[in-house]
């Protein structure tokens, strides 16, 4: 079940295409990255699915009828372009901004104390925004994008400005988010982050969607076929085993354990490759190799 | 709504609760109470220092010209005493000033000189004057040799005063007042100008704020733009119809107590005494007493209630209606020094507007007048300058209805700027560009 769908997207402004016929499926309870380069229309994408901006053709569904004009409430936006209003005191200005997502006063109120006790951040709440410091007032930022329990979550590089320590925080709320079944679409340029937390993830280069599916999958797919072998004795063993049929990519030797990445081809597969290997050296790891996204990223958009 | 409601109250609330807001909001009213007020003490003020004015008189005229009066003391000094010796003793007589007056010359005219080692004042010098020309007029009366010449003066005194009269649809005459008329509808008209410059420039800096800070896009994540610019502007309405009320109140209020501590017999003689020298002071308090008494009565010929719903209407169409104009100006820039171009076509019409009612509050019949309060980018200004002296209702009804279709067309392009300026960084755009912004889709 997919809890957002864009089908054939299309958005022009005056001199550029910004999405061309842009099609994702974000999996219900999934965590969603939307990664690409600078300009490739992430933040123009985001902002129809925020209703900030109107498609010029396409449609949006949520929960599998067409977004409407309320279903902003059940959505929270962490824009990567954010900010507060610096002159309003931290307490009034969440309370504000929780109210506008459709929270009731006393609602609003009862959350914002838990999460202000959560963050350990109470004392803040007099302080007018200008007397935090950037990361202090990304944190209140945070807390009102999840505060009234969006069934969609959107974070635009939700990391930027924080130290580890509140990175891992902020993950690990995001973990718990998912685990509570909302579903979280995630854009950044973070390629760890993205191995680290996205489910599913679709590339957009171009205006246009050019690969989306299950992390896993799409690392599968840009794999290029490369084992790595470790082993001990002769590397020369090794080359005959090879024989003509694989090629040898690299080849490191470390306290002596020999590491080798070989390619390895549908007509000869790996199984066929250990046949070769067993009776020559004594084999101690094999494991295929899986590009980094950062590599497919590299990859895909150069 | 229940959004713009809430961006009403935010925009009301966190400009309200500012200091610099309450500051304003209780001087004000002490400036202009003090306006009013202070004119009329330093009027009643006066140097007490008694001053010494010898008078090296060579016209015969002058012992009779020159009265002491409360604080002057005119010392003759006989013929033998010379300028120069006056001088030397200046300080040790503790002379203010030394006047020599000639004989009259040819024309019959006196030369008066005045000698001082610091600048004399100018009721001293009013003093002689008037004195020495009372005295010398007299004198030029008296050489004619006429009987009775004091009855004859007399009887020949008179007072003119032009008291006008309009006559109604209802055949009845009533009053008019110009000269009060203009005095109200300058201020009322001038007031319209100040608040919507005030308050447009308030909601211009708001939505600046807003871009700058980056807040924008969170909130246009929950609530249509063209919410937050309405909640924007009205909010910021309430807060300068709050403050035009507390300044109306206050305003009156402390000319009210100031009122009634002048009106108190006691000091009211004091200040009329204070005010002139000798018997002028009864005729001062005749005239103070006749028109206060008849400002009542033409404070009654003015339809107060008139007065002040047309204000409220008009400060409000008018503040809608430029305010979206400096809402969409500011949903442009990034930061205040950027608009200083762009707000060119929004404050123009404004300051013809100023000049229009400067116009209209003189010649408020005038087709020029007329024009211009039925044209909605005027009227605010200029309607208001003529409404005092009686405008008929039916241009009143349509100058209003036009400035109101025009507010809701204005609104609706400012809103289409509005919405595509909030989230465009970069390149502060021409105002060509901006209009461009109307036609795109969302």
């Amino acid at each position: 079940m997919d809890l957002l769908i864009a089908n054939n997207v299309i958005k022009r402004y005056t001199n550029h295409l910004a999405l061309d016929n842009v099609n994702i499926s974000v999996p219900s309870g999934s965590i969603y990255g939307l990664l690409g380069p600078n300009g490739a229309g992430k933040t123009t994408l985001i902002r129809i699915i925020n209703q900030i901006t109107a498609p010029d053709s396409g449609e949006v569904l949520l929960d599998g009828r067409l977004m409407q004009a309320d279903d902003v409430l059940r959505i929270g936006y962490l824009p990567e372009e954010r900010g507060l209003y610096k002159k309003m005191k931290v307490g009034e200005q969440a309370l504000y901004l929780a109210r506008l997502k459709g929270l009731s006063r006393h609602d609003a109120m009862a959350q914002l104390k838990t999460w202000f006790t959560k963050f350990e951040i109470q004392a803040w709440w007099d302080k007018k925004v200008e007397e935090l410091s950037k990361g202090m007032a990304q944190k209140v930022q945070f807390i009102v994008t999840i505060l009234h329990k969006p069934k969609l979550l959107i974070f635009d590089e939700p990391f930027s400005g924080f130290d580890p320590v509140n990175v891992n925080l902020l993950k690990q709320e995001i973990l718990n988010m998912k685990a509570q079944g909302s579903t979280i679409i995630f854009s950044t340029h973070n390629m760890a982050s993205v191995e680290e937390l996205c489910d599913d993830i679709a590339l957009i280069n171009q205006s246009k969607v050019i690969v989306e599916g299950k992390l896993e999958e799409v690392r599968r797919q840009y794999g290029d076929n490369i084992v790595e072998v470790a082993f001990r004795g002769d590397p020369a063993e090794l080359q005959l085993a090879l024989h003509n049929e694989y090629a040898l990519i690299q080849q490191k030797e470390q306290n002596g354990i020999h590491k080798a990445t070989i390619k390895i081809t549908e007509q000869k597969p790996a199984n066929h490759l250990l046949q070769q290997l067993l009776p020559r050296v004594e084999i101690i790891g094999f494991n295929e190799v899986i590009p980094g996204m950062n590599d497919i990223f590299i990859k895909l958009v150069s | 709504m229940n959004k713009i409601l809430l961006i009403i109250e935010r925009e009301f609330l966190t400009r309200v609760k500012k200091k610099s807001f309450i500051l304003m909001t209780l001087l004000t009213p002490l400036l202009f109470a003090a306006l009013m007020v202070v004119p009329v003490l330093i009027q009643g003020m006066k140097d007490d220092e008694r001053k010494n004015i010898a008078v090296i008189d060579r016209s015969g005229l002058a012992e009779k010209a020159l009265q002491n009066s409360d604080n002057l003391t005119f010392l003759f000094k006989p013929d033998g005493v010379t300028l120069d010796s006056l001088k030397q003793n200046f300080g040790k007589e503790k002379l203010y000033a030394v006047a020599t007056i000639s004989a009259l010359n040819e024309k019959k005219q006196p030369v008066i000189d005045l000698y001082a080692f610091k600048q004399p004042n100018m009721d001293v010098q009013q003093y002689i004057e008037r004195g020495v020309k009372d005295a010398v007029e007299q004198y030029k009366l008296e050489s004619y040799h006429i009987q009775g010449l004091d009855t004859i003066i007399a009887s020949i005194k008179t007072e003119v005063k032009v008291k006008t009269f309009i006559w109604g649809d209802d055949g009845q005459e009533k009053a008019s007042h110009t000269g009060l008329y203009m005095g109200i509808s300058y201020i009322l008209s001038f007031m319209i100008y100040m608040f919507i410059f005030m308050f447009g420039n308030m909601v211009m800096r708001g939505v600046i704020e807003e871009k700058a800070s980056r807040i924008i896009e969170v909130i246009v994540s929950s609530v249509k733009p063209f919410q937050l610019m309405m909640g924007k502007i009205i909010g910021i309405a309430s807060v300068g119809l709050l403050q035009f009320i507390i300044w109306v109140v206050l305003t009156l209020g402390i000319v009210a107590v100031f009122q009634g501590s002048m009106s108190d017999p006691a000091g009211m003689e004091n200040i009329t005494q204070t005010l002139s020298p000798g018997d002028t002071a009864n005729e001062i308090t005749k005239t103070i007493t006749q028109e206060s008494s008849s400002i009542l009565s033409m404070l009654g010929s003015i339809n107060f209630t008139a007065i002040i719903v047309s204000f409220l209407l008009y400060f409000l169409l008018g503040y809608l209606l430029y305010a979206s104009m400096f809402a969409a100006i500011g949903s442009a820039v990034e930061n205040e020094a950027d608009t200083q171009q762009l707000i060119i076509p929004v404050t123009i019409p404004l300051i013809i507007g100023i000049f229009l009612m400067l116009h209209a509050f003189q010649y408020p019949d005038s087709s020029l007048s007329f024009w211009s309060s039925i044209i909605p980018f005027t009227s605010p200004m200029v309607m208001m300058a003529r409404i005092p002296f009686g405008v008929p209702f039916w241009q009143v009804a349509l100058s209003l209805a036009l400035l109101l279709v025009t507010f809701t067309g204005i609104a609706w392009m400012a809103g289409k700027i509005y919405r595509t300026g909030i989230l465009m960084y970069g390149k502060k755009p021409t105002l060509k560009e901006m209009l461009k912004w109307i036609n795109y889709k969302n």
